[in-house]
């Protein structure tokens, strides 16, 4: 594995019948080319997290993948409303999802913080009103 | 433990038979909270929840759950089922709350 290779996948806004699809597709990808499954294991809950993110609060948006023989980095990119309070958002436990999602079982407030654990770098450019790009990379060891 | 067994076993009822018979059951995981599971629950578990939704199809998926046990007789609603079937992910039930239902597998695994 000696070239980048990337991968755009479109997320639906609102729609959770998809919702995942992305991280499953990835994570097959990515067995294919015998990543090691630690790698996997992070990419795989890092982008689940990073897309129903996604769904719930930006109605959408773009996810691309680079896969090189050392990373795999991914840019997560909405137009949502973007995220008034970074660091309010990345404590454990503190959610702004609605009740309805809530009894889908989403809500915990872990989505921002398992995506920092899983990663080994990440990045979040956000403005009110604009949208917010998520950058995360996973090295392979 | 493999998912056959445990199927085989008759300790849960079956919704879906899924696609991975010999898939070891390696654990027991039990929570309700999707990204407490996804971070959680590790390869080869039987993952215990009172959610049967899509979703919990995708993160069982994701984590690489042996099979799903929906507890105190919660259903797995008509999405989640298609979601099942075509992912060949093996969905139990139980009339038991999560931890009886949960200990009962625990005990077998020993």
């Amino acid at each position: 594995m000696t070239d980048v290779i990337k991968l755009t996948y479109k997320v639906d806004g609102e729609d959770f019948t998809r919702a995942g699809e992305a991280s499953s597709d990835l994570k097959g990808k990515l067995k294919k080319m015998n990543v090691p499954p630690d790698a996997i294991r992070k990419v795989a809950i890092a982008m689940y997290e990073g897309e129903i993110n996604m769904v719930i609060h930006a109605h959408g948006g773009e996810i691309t993948v680079e896969i090189s023989k050392d990373c795999i980095t991914m840019v997560l990119a909405d137009r949502g409303p973007g995220i008034k309070n970074v660091e309010l958002a990345m404590q454990a436990g503190y959610s702004t999802a609605p009740d309805n999602i809530r009894t889908l079982g989403f809500g915990a407030g872990m989505g921002l913080p398992n995506m920092k654990k899983y990663t080994d770098e990440m990045k979040i450019d956000t403005e009110l009103g604009v949208g917010t790009t998520v950058t995360m990379r996973v090295n392979i060891a | 433990m493999t998912v056959k067994e445990l199927i085989d076993s008759g300790l849960f009822g079956v919704i879906n038979e899924g696609e991975n018979p010999d898939c070891e059951v390696t654990k027991v995981y039990a929570c309700d909270l999707l990204s407490f599971a996804m971070s959680k629950a590790v390869s080869g578990s039987a993952w215990f929840t009172v959610m049967g939704n899509m979703n919990t199809i995708a993160v069982a998926v994701l984590t690489e759950c042996s099979c799903i046990i929906l507890c105190e007789g919660a259903a797995l609603d008509e999405t989640g089922l298609q979601k099942a079937q075509q992912q060949g992910v093996t969905v139990l039930k139980t009339a038991l709350p999560i931890f009886e239902a949960a200990l009962l597998l625990h005990e077998k695994l020993k």
